[in-house]
């Protein structure tokens, strides 16, 4: 019965799964799974295979292994950035590409300011291109949301509001989080556990019993120290 | 011969509002990144189908659409099942396609089927155009959010459970349809720029992205009317009248936004 309840409670389990490309490796013997309501993130270093786990998630990439989402889940994704690109696309736009009816209520439950939505989305600074990423992603009340790196390109006391308002929204709507970064400092204050990636899975488990040091040790290829409750939380 | 003048040049001016107009929405999505030259090269894949209908006595309109089309499922199976960039698919299919179409187009036709002749144009043409345009523009429209979204962001298309690939395939189809009824007014190697031309000259006038695909259908149109209408008053072809029409179109428009860019800047 608990072991039921449990599954009830995965809103996502990934198996061995593995990504090649052109005979690299690029993803290998990665498991995991994610509690419906908190926050993954995903640490490692850059071509470590993070921004490729989230396309493999979205079934972009081919792989093998297993990707289990529960049923009839909403997955809202948060690039670091948009494609360059020529289409002169308004922000209004942009999120009525979701929004068909009731744009106002739209707009407003998503907290953004009118006159942001006339600006093209070319012209943003990375804070405001952020906040409108984000309000796309939750607009239709999704489960999940999966952040890449979202203050990549923001200035640095612009980050923390941004997190703020991402933890405003966890505790308001329940929303399931995996989250890419690089900041140590987020991933200790709004995350509950931790997966660290450099192509391999070096690390899954909680955060709390991890020190900064040993995060950053993994992240740059220093090693590997995993406690006995870590080893415990990896084998989970 | 007044008369056929007239109704050649009546059905070449429909053919033209309809095409011009047409390609002008559809190039709309494709003047975005690596989508530019598709258009263009596609087009040149119709000149081996055009000989194949004038070698063996079908019409050519069947032959350049059947082939236009294969490349279209091809190139959209080879980008999703290797590597390749579009551009270099496209790269190596069409001017392979050109070489072949030029070998085997006889001689007495060539000429016509590079640049067209809106003198040829015909009541059947004008009925084949019309509809298809139309059917074109509706089904465009459709789709349209669904490509500019995969255009911003492939990630945020899927997120958001577009069939992207599926897309894709519709558009190319569409685009192989438009050039496929505009061969015989414009010619197939002047055909992509009917799609391309009007929609760059809109981009740089347009701020958002319903005015930017209006201003494409419509800039498609201006420039297809008068291209023809020039034509038969100067007694040139039309295919590389309407291109130039364009084109002057889309140079207007680019010294405009620098004129207007450098006020608004001194004026801050």
């Amino acid at each position: 019965m608990d072991q039921l309840q449990e599954k009830l409670n995965d809103l996502l389990i990934v198996s061995d799964l593995g990504v090649k490309s052109q005979n690299r490796v690029i993803l290998e013997d990665v498991t995991f799974k994610v509690r419906k309501g908190t926050t993954l993130a995903i640490v490692g270093p850059n071509g470590g295979g993070k921004t490729m786990l989230f396309r493999t998630l979205l079934n972009l990439v081919p792989h093998t292994g297993t990707i289990r989402w529960s049923d009839k889940v909403r997955i809202g994704y948060v690039p670091q950035s948009l494609i360059a690109t020529d289409l002169p696309a308004s922000v209004g736009e942009f999120l009525r590409f979701k929004c068909k009816t009731d744009f106002e209520t739209c707009v407003s439950s998503v907290g953004l300011d009118k006159e942001i939505l006339r600006q093209a989305l070319g012209s943003l600074s990375g804070g405001q291109l952020q906040r409108v990423l984000i309000a796309w992603a939750i607009v239709d009340n999704p489960d999940v949301l999966l952040f890449d790196e979202p203050t990549s390109g923001v200035d640095i006391g612009a980050e923390e509001p941004i997190y703020q308002h991402v933890t405003r929204l966890k505790e308001r709507l329940g929303i399931t989080i995996l989250l890419i970064s690089h900041n140590m400092h987020v991933v200790m204050h709004y995350s509950d556990r931790v997966l660290a990636l450099n192509r391999y899975q070096l690390f899954y488990g909680d955060t709390s019993g991890v020190a900064h040091s040993k995060l950053l040790n993994l992240m740059y290829g220093g090693g590997l120290d995993l406690s006995e409750e870590d080893e415990h939380a990896h084998k989970e | 011969m007044k008369r056929h003048l007239s109704s050649t040049i009546l059905f070449g001016l429909v053919i033209g509002a309809f095409v011009g107009s047409a390609a002008g929405y559809l190039g709309s999505i494709m003047v975005s990144r690596h989508m530019a030259l598709v258009g263009d090269a596609l087009s040149h894949v119709a000149l081996p189908g055009l000989a194949l209908g004038i070698l063996f006595n079908f019409n050519p309109f069947i032959g350049a659409f059947t082939l236009l089309a294969a490349t279209a499922i091809v190139t959209w199976y080879l980008q999703r099942s290797t590597t390749l960039s579009i551009e270099a698919i496209i790269g190596v299919l069409f001017v392979l396609a050109l070489a072949i179409g030029i070998l085997i187009t006889p001689q007495v036709d060539l000429l016509e089927a590079l640049f067209g002749d809106v003198s040829k144009v015909t009541l059947v043409d004008v009925m084949i155009t019309v509809p298809v345009s139309i059917v074109v523009v509706f089904v465009t429209r459709a789709i349209y959010d669904k490509l500019a979204l995969s255009m911003i962001s492939m990630e945020l298309a899927v997120s958001s459970g577009i069939k992207v690939e599926r897309i894709n395939l519709i558009y190319l189809l569409l685009v192989a349809t438009i050039v496929a009824v505009g061969i015989k007014e414009v010619g197939t190697l002047l055909v992509g720029a009917v799609v391309i031309v009007p929609a760059a000259a809109a981009r740089n006038t347009s701020s958002s992205l319903h005015r930017y695909s209006l201003t494409s259908a419509l800039f498609g149109l201006v420039s297809a009317l008068s291209g023809v209408a020039l034509s038969s008053y100067v007694n040139l072809p039309a295919g590389p009248l309407v291109v130039i029409t364009g084109a002057m179109i889309f140079a207007l428009g680019l010294i405009t936004h620098s004129v207007s860019r450098s006020m608004n800047r001194d004026s801050g």
